[in-house]
């Protein structure tokens, strides 16, 4: 905070107060209210981050060399933001996993139970781990690609900060029992538009950005989160079109019903899946793996086919959510078909990153760190293999409904987006604080088999239960009737609900191991720093961006 | 195509909009034709709308998260139908701001749960699942009974339904407070209001058990009681043609 300037000091503040008397009218207006509560919650973060600006007003403002450095601190933060969110979300993950093994576990307590804790899980995971990991990577990689500044201090915080803020209001709101119920877009109105307010705002440090690059040509990266960043707000800004019952309220109604909501809910909800879950992440895989591997990028081509086939095709895939539903057929038959079709271009990124690592393959034996990176992509082709063949109307007779869908995204979360964040992590972190290597190279290669093993016996134990169950429902007896109950199908689903349980336990463990390692990095920079009481040194501009295949 | 494109990517805005361009396109020719084809959902004259009691039953059903264990949509297959009935038409969550067809059955489906249990079953099952289904992996919502309902902002959610093209009347806004109280009091005075505005079909019943005072147990189990009986599409279609 203390290389922010005079003027943006003041501009801060005045945000902060602003967001602060929202808050206090939230509260006003929702007076006993779970409104009310996210009013309060809103006006102490607000005020706690103006004490914060205030106690730092009088430091010496920065002088100009600053600005021939990178600017990292809103990254740093976000590592660590990301790594909190990781915990946090896994062990809510964990917690309602057990509950369905050991549905007492609720104390009864309101906010205890499944249905509360899990969209805390699934907006935890998604955006508060996920996006955190992209805002911060963005960042980084941003600056290096163009070989430009971000183009103020301010605005890296604001969209940091203010997107953190709509995943506290977003997972305390669950907890209250305020929810929209579409899944993966729970957030009421009024979290949704300050989301629009900070992705606005995003959205312009990367125009700016660019504007300022000394390199000509955009770097693939770039694409990716450039499509993530845009493509995400559409969805967001036309999925959320509700009408609130008052300002006064939390509570709103879709503008959208029925069919026409289905359809625009899973047009949302798997492309949250492409561009939020996919494209921001293969923009940290076509940074992170090649620089950590010191190869360039295999084939300029595949990225190409790669990132139009993906923009262009996802968007219309949704509707294999909706096979054999009241969406009328031709939809269902659009999105199954797109979806076959969507196995080329995400092959051929999956492709690229493992033929970028051909005369690298020792570093992903002797490195934990590359093997993370390379282990997702592995897993990006098997989960965009599995998708598309799911998205078959005969195979989603079967498996819609069931666990296995959950073994499915699992498979995705947990080998794509957890394993690539936490590579490029293990990358970013020695960078950012200047160390010639993580805390402990060691505790790399614990979390990285806790996190291969919890994925791989989650997943199985999701396949397992899905395809019996889906199964079952549909098993004849001779007498040409049903053969099983639904009760039998929720009692043979036990023992794998406990295995998933444990495997999820296993990769939350791997998570706080990550986050331990990552702390004490931090803490061994600030000693050491301590000791040659230098300041902090930001890392010089127009260092050789080294961009690979360009 | 190479070379064109080392063009698009020096610059930053023509690339963006290239995205926007390229992404618009499926969702545009998937959603947009929902609204304007008649054929994506049926005629169903006898639909009525849910009461302000269903509404606020629809709401703490939400805000439970039920939808997260159990789907609201029959899919047209021989089994679902056979195991829950007539497969599900659009027009049926026609006025289900947003619909709540789910994702996932760890429960069983609930679009035709509606009149198949007792009242008083379902009490006793939201109440504690073990109770009546030992085997039952649901949560048990003990508050719902000693939670009572808010009513007072219900011409609101009324009105803000209106707004997105549910058809209340005026009469309908203005009286939701008591039409709430009125379904689940069939003995007092304002329960005829009810049926005089929402049909004579209306479940008017002590939901909870207890006619003096109005519970969300009262409310959820209201909605519950009426999934699939909106309108009777359903059962006069002809639903021969199924999937194995």
């Amino acid at each position: 905070m203390t290389k922010l300037t005079v003027t943006e000091r003041q501009i801060g503040l005045i945000i902060c107060l602003v967001v602060a008397a929202i808050g206090l009218a939230m509260a006003a207006a929702g007076r006993g209210e779970p409104f009310g509560v996210q009013g309060f919650t809103v006006l102490l973060l607000a005020l706690a981050l103006s004490g914060f600006i205030i106690a730092r007003w009088d430091a010496p403002p920065p002088d100009r060399s600053l600005l021939e450095h990178y600017y990292d601190d809103p990254t740093k933060v976000g590592i660590v933001l990301t790594m909190f969110w990781a915990v946090i979300a896994m062990f809510v993950g964990v917690w309602v996993a057990a509950l369905l093994a050991w549905p007492e576990l609720t104390f009864d307590a309101a906010w205890a139970s499944f249905g509360r804790l899990r969209p805390v899980h699934t907006s935890g995971v998604i955006f508060g781990f996920g996006g955190n990991a992209l805002i911060a990577t963005s960042f980084h990689v941003l600056q290096r690609t163009s070989r430009a500044r971000l183009p103020d201090q301010l605005s890296p915080w604001f969209v940091l900060i203010g997107y953190n803020l709509f995943c506290i209001v977003a997972a305390s709101g669950y907890l209250l029992g305020i929810t929209q119920s579409k899944e993966y877009a729970e957030p009421e109105w009024y979290a949704d538009l300050w989301l629009v307010i900070v992705w606005i705002v995003y959205f312009l440090i990367f125009v700016r950005t660019l504007a300022r690059r000394k390199e000509p040509h955009i770097y693939v990266a770039n694409w990716y989160y450039m499509a993530f960043i845009l493509v995400v707000a559409i969805l967001h800004i036309v999925n959320n079109l509700a009408v609130p019952i008052s300002f006064g309220s939390a509570k709103s109604y879709s503008a959208f019903s029925g069919v026409q909501d289905a359809m625009t809910q899973w047009w949302y909800g798997h492309n949250a899946v492409a561009f939020f879950l996919t494209s921001g992440f293969l923009g940290m895989m076509y940074y992170y793996l090649p620089k950590r591997a010191g190869r360039p990028i295999f084939s300029y081509p595949l990225s190409l086919i790669s990132f139009w086939g993906i923009t262009f095709m996802y968007m219309w895939a949704g509707s294999h959510h909706l096979h054999y539903t009241a969406l009328p057929q031709w939809v269902q038959t659009l999105g199954m078909t797109f979806s076959l079709v969507l196995l080329v271009p995400s092959w051929a990124s999956a492709g690229n990153a493992l033929a970028t690592l051909n005369g690298a393959w020792h570093k992903v034996r002797d490195d934990a760190t590359l093997r993370f990176m390379m282990v997702a992509a592995v897993f990006y082709g098997l989960s965009t293999f599995e998708g598309s063949f799911m998205a078959i109307r005969a195979v989603n007779s079967v498996s819609h409904y069931t666990d296995w869908t959950i073994g499915h995204v699992h498979g995705g979360a947990l080998g794509w987006v957890a394993m690539i964040t936490f590579g490029s992590i293990y990358a970013l972190v020695p960078w950012m604080w200047k160390r010639p290597a993580i805390y402990s190279p060691k505790l790399v290669e614990v979390h990285f088999w806790l996190a291969l093993s919890g994925t791989i016996v989650y997943v199985f134990s999701m396949w397992n239960s899905g395809i019996i169950q889906g199964l079952m429902w549909r098993t004849y007896n001779e007498n040409g009737t049903l053969a099983y109950s639904f009760l039998d199908t929720v009692e043979a689903m036990h023992p794998y609900y406990i295995a998933r349980t444990f495997g999820g336990l296993l990769f939350l463990l791997g998570a706080i191991v990550g986050t331990y390692n990552v702390l004490m990095t931090i803490r061994q920079a600030r000693l050491e720093r301590g000791v040659e009481a230098g300041g902090e040194v930001d890392l010089p501009l127009g260092r050789p961006a080294a961009l690979p295949g360009e | 195509m190479a070379d064109l494109h080392r063009k698009l990517e020096r610059s930053a805005i023509r690339f963006m909009l290239a995205i926007i361009a390229v992404a618009s396109i499926g969702g545009l020719v998937e959603i947009a034709p929902l609204f304007t084809i008649g054929s994506t959902v049926e005629a169903a004259p006898d639909m009525r709308v849910y009461t302000p009691l269903e509404v606020a039953g629809r709401n703490i059903y939400m805000r439970e998260g039920c939808y997260a264990c159990h789907s609201q949509m029959i899919r047209s297959l021989r089994d679902e139908v056979e195991r829950y009935g007539p497969y599900s038409l659009a027009v049926e969550s026609k006025y289900d701001h947003p619909m709540l067809w789910g994702s996932k059955r760890t429960g069983p489906d609930l679009a035709r749960i509606g009149e198949k249990y007792s009242d008083a079953w379902q009490v006793a099952h939201l109440n504690n699942p073990r109770d009546v289904v030992p085997q039952s992996i649901m949560p048990a919502y003990r508050w719902l009974l000693r939670t009572p309902l808010r009513t007072d902002d219900l011409g609101r959610h009324l009105a803000a339904l209106r707004t997105v093209g549910v058809p209340y009347t005026d009469e309908m806004v203005a009286n939701a407070p008591i039409d709430a109280y009125g379904q689940s009091a069939p003995d007092g005075d304002k329960a005829r209001g009810v049926t005089e505005r929402y049909g004579k079909a209306t479940h008017v019943r002590a939901f909870d058990g207890n006619p003096g005072e109005l519970t969300e147990m009262d409310a959820l189990v209201a909605y519950l009681q009426i999934l699939g009986g909106l309108t009777d599409a359903a059962r006069k279609t002809d639903q021969t043609a199924l999937g194995e």
